[in-house]
């Protein structure tokens, strides 16, 4: 099968342009007789939901929690980038669009990413006519900081809680409209297969988590909002229930994923403390705007402060290692997610650590707080401030800035991060692959589309900072309501789709006796457990260092797990009813068959970019080297035989016609 | 630390619910409250019992979703934090902690501990929002300045996460200082004084629809309002209402 991307003709400023002005329209009167079906209420789905309803389409709309505004969009801390150049420093749309493709190290398809850049600055001025409260400057104007892997500042942000107020924003956009009745909302739902008639979505198959009963929905086009899928490895910063099943089923009915292997370890989160832990907390990108990241230079030190036997307080400057300013003197603390990581990663491995298990680095406010002190005793007139009204005051400011972050970390590690280090490790936080989706955000299965995070398109092998957001509001208020329109032109005559077919009824009792058989197993081990072990797996294999031994390993033990998750878990309860576990188990499963998938890309993609890293495949310093010759391409799963080891490697050629291929440097 | 937790379990709305006792060993002061009940939950399932239904999501204390009645405090005595960043260094060795589901006529429980808080999501249908529909054309973004007081307390009000502890903690059940939050924060910006008269009026008739009770002031919600909420929103949303009730 040849992959189409669907990219418009000529140059690429003009393509969006080009293809808004030519694309079909489907008249008021026949949209309402129209029905779309959104899963997920995060940004992207609750802005695809809420704007394809504006234009008079009926749309369905499901998320798993208790309300939409629980989606895990809504604990983005950072920022959002857009391409005002408010700040005068140089920034376009050109800029946006080249460092994104440079930070994605040059696996992300060019089209894609600069229509992104180009609506970016129409996200900031919808969520300021919507009243997202974003940070702002004493004449009044929007406020901008700087995040990872970029020279110029334009990420605008609310505080560390940037995700929930673009969230709050979208989600009182949705409410609107479940309001007047376009938007008919199924919360505590989750979809458990989607529904194929004649090759096209035509509707879905989704459980009532409080009745436990399984529900047919039909609609003419269905969009995939589910975000990522980084709770494979148990541990990330994601949410509880952020999972892969929707994006799974739709995988195995016919929908090819990209670039499966390509995750996003975070570099500054809290570290592990130990094996009780749920999850990981995320600390945020911006605090590199103001934290200096070290270890002690000498391992005799690191000890000593592992032993409790020294402060990091008492270590002198000359017995620091700012190692990310002395290696990467030009970006400094500010380079992209996949170096940091890396670089923790190596000076822990070397044994610099700093916490009990010698998996940690300081991430320290000191000068900040310093610097920001003498400011603003400049600002209050104060000419000879002693060190302790310096600090009061830079303090101070720290907390305007960062306060909910440091609130954060002090109530999870018990510990004042405006007086000694915080201690960060990376961590599991963003898939940058996904569903793969063509121009206009379809799948392979016709009318099924990827939105956000689901799908592969924007991020390459690393996303930047700050623009998770952009991507999932951009695909939802903005590039959906084109695309979708453009397919369903072609449906204003089909009617209703009807939900006792054939394609229903099979659909309904495939997922009836996927859940039956997770009860039937009678075994004597609780799902969590099987999650952990395949998190265990997948972090020590297929993480921040990858070889092919190790993949091949992983591989054969993610084998062996499921065979034996399908023979002991042990789900209480029946099918009827809220049952949790039973939810749980059903989620677990499809992380395992996905779990596969991801090592065997990894291991195929015989080179190291991005967050992809092969020990393998690196220069003499330690940086990822790149194949351009033989992996400028997009890795396409198509799914066989209900086997993921089975799975055929498709591939989309990239082109990089405005951007030069170079190794990506931020010495 | 070994604990004794008194937890409330109740199969379904109609059931009348009872509490039962869990003797629980081995908690780790490192753990988060939800963290001690997964632990719980493994060893229910294990001798075969039925695992405790809780509501959670992010465990990092913005979703809003966790919702626990702690000791009889909602999210438990720790002050700013939600259930699930409250941490077990918070309780003593051989502690008997009762834990409950929030209580409201507005929030039926569906089990165990979990509540149903969709009366919030029709409060904010009601009228939480600025009409403005999705356009590649509105206005600048800076076209209009904010001055930076207001933004700042418009932001603080919008930092509710919808997590209902205010209305478990109130005496009355009462929802104020959720819907104050979200009435200030748009009367509070250009954007939503538009419409904030029959803003204030709607989402006020339907929050006394759904059943939540009035307002005596007793603050105990800013006190329990895990994200600080201001009981002054409660003072601009009653300034808002009485204004927009003699003009409109």
């Amino acid at each position: 099968m040849k992959l189409d991307a669907r990219i418009p003709e000529g140059p690429i400023a003009d393509k969006w342009t080009e293809y808004k002005g030519h694309v079909p329209l489907v008249s008021p009167a026949n949209k309402r007789r129209i029905d779309v079906i959104v899963v997920g209420t995060g940004l992207a789905g609750s802005s695809a939901a809420a704007s394809l309803a504006e234009l008079g389409y009926n749309v369905k709309a499901f998320c798993f929690q208790d309300s939409p505004r629980r989606a895990h969009s809504i604990a983005a801390q950072g920022g959002i980038n857009a391409a005002k150049n408010y700040q005068n420093d140089g920034d376009s749309v050109f800029r946006l669009f080249y460092d994104t493709v440079k930070g994605g190290d040059y696996r992300s398809r060019e089209a894609n990413v600069h229509r992104l850049a180009e609506v970016s600055t129409s996200i900031i001025d919808q969520c300021v006519a919507q009243g997202v409260p974003f940070a702002r400057d004493y004449g009044g104007q929007l406020d901008n900081r700087s995040f990872g892997g970029v020279q110029v500042s334009r990420t605008f942000y609310a505080k560390g809680q940037t995700g929930q107020q673009l969230l709050l924003g979208a989600y009182s956009a949705l409410s609107r409209q479940i309001a007047n009745g376009r938007v008919k909302m199924y919360h505590r739902h989750e979809m458990v297969d989607v529904v194929t008639v004649d090759g096209k979505a035509r509707g879905i198959i989704a459980k009532n988590i409080v009745t436990g009963k399984l529900e047919r929905h039909s609609a003419h086009a269905v969009l995939l909002c589910t975000g990522g899928y980084g709770n494979v490895f148990f541990l990330s910063t994601n949410a509880m229930g952020s999972n892969v099943t929707a994006a799974w089923r739709a995988h195995k009915k016919g929908a090819f994923f990209g670039n499966p292997c390509f995750t996003q370890i975070h570099p500054t989160c809290i570290p592990v403390s130990g094996e009780h832990q749920s999850k990981l907390t995320l600390m945020s990108e911006s605090l590199r705007n103001d934290g200096r990241i070290w270890v002690p230079l000498h391992k005799e030190d690191a000890q000593a402060i592992r032993e409790g036997r020294l402060k990091a307080t008492d270590l002198p400057e000359e017995k620091r290692d700012y190692y990310l300013e002395r290696r990467y003197p030009a970006f400094g603390n500010l380079v992209p997610r996949d170096v940091a990581s890396r670089a923790a990663k190596e000076r822990c491995d070397e044994g610099h650590g700093v916490n009990a298990t010698g998996e940690a680095v300081y991430l320290d406010f000191a000068s900040a707080i310093e610097r920001y002190g003498k400011e603003q005793a400049n600002l209050k007139g104060l000419h000879n401030p002693t060190q302790e009204q310096i600090i009061d005051l830079g303090t101070q400011a720290v907390e305007a800035k960062y306060g909910n972050l440091f609130q954060m970390y002090e109530k999870i590690t018990d510990d004042n991060p405006y007086r000694t280090p915080m201690m960060i490790y990376p961590a599991v936080h963003y898939t940058m692959g996904g569903l793969w989706v063509d121009y206009n955000l379809m799948t392979t299965v016709p009318g099924l589309f990827a939105l956000g995070e689901a799908n592969f398109s924007d991020h390459g092998a690393n996303r930047l900072g700050a623009s998770a957001l952009m991507q999932g509001l951009a695909d939802g208020y903005f590039v959906a309501p084109y695309t979708v329109g453009d397919y369903l032109s072609n449906d204003i005559r089909t009617g209703t789709i009807p939900t006792d077919s054939p394609e229903f009824d099979a659909a309904e009792k495939a997922a009836e006796e996927r859940q039956q058989a997770f009860l039937d197993a009678k075994g004597t081990t609780p799902v969590d457990v099987f999650h952990r072990k395949l998190g265990k797996i997948m972090w020590d294999e297929c993480g921040m260092a990858r070889s092919a031994e190790g993949l091949k390993k992983a591989i054969a033990d993610i084998r062996a797990l499921r065979e034996e998750f399908y023979k002991d878990v042990r789900v209480p309860g029946q099918r009827e009813g809220l049952n949790i576990e039973l939810d749980k188990a059903a989620r677990v499963a499809d992380f395992m068959e996905l779990g596969e998938l991801m090592c065997l890309d990894a291991l195929t993609r015989e080179e190291s970019c991005g967050g992809h890293f092969r020990t393998e495949y690196q220069s003499e310093d330690g940086e990822a080297l790149r194949d351009d010759a033989k992996f400028t391409h997009v890795a396409v799963w198509e799914h066989q035989d209900g086997d993921p080891g089975k799975s055929v490697r498709h591939q989309e050629e990239l082109n990089y016609e405005n951007v030069k291929l170079i190794t990506r440097s931020y010495k | 630390m070994n604990l004794t937790l008194q937890i409330w379990r109740q199969n379904g709305p109609q059931d009348a619910g009872r509490t039962v006792t869990y003797p629980v060993s081995n908690v780790s002061p490192d753990m988060s409250f939800l963290e001690m009940i997964d632990e719980l939950n493994i060893d229910l399932i294990k001798k075969g019992e039925e695992p405790i239904a809780f509501d959670h999501d992010c465990r990092e204390g913005i979703c809003g979703m966790c919702s626990m009645f702690i000791n009889g405090e909602a999210h438990g005595p720790d002050r700013g934090v939600t259930t699930c960043q409250l941490h077990m260094r918070t309780f003593k060795d051989g502690d008997t902690i009762t834990v409950e589901p929030w209580r409201a006529k507005a929030f039926p429980v569906i089990k165990d501990l979990m509540v149903d808080r969709s009366a919030f999501d029709r409060v904010i249908q009601a009228g939480g929002y600025i009409s403005v529909n999705t356009s590649g054309n509105t206005l600048d973004a800076n076209a209009i300045l904010v001055p930076k007081a207001d933004a700042d307390a418009a932001f603080d009000a919008a930092t509710c996460i919808g997590c209902g502890a205010c209305v478990a903690t109130c005496k009355n059940a009462s929802a104020m200082l959720f819907v104050s939050a979200k009435v200030s924060q748009l009367a509070l910006l250009p954007q939503g004084k538009v419409e904030a008269a029959e803003r204030v009026q709607n989402m006020v008739r339907q929050m006394d629809l759904e059943g939540f009770g009035n307002c005596t002031n007793t603050g105990a919600c800013e006190v329990e309002c895990p994200k600080g909420i201001s009981l002054e929103n409660i003072a601009r949303m009653n300034r808002e209402f009485l204004s927009a009730s003699l003009t409109h």
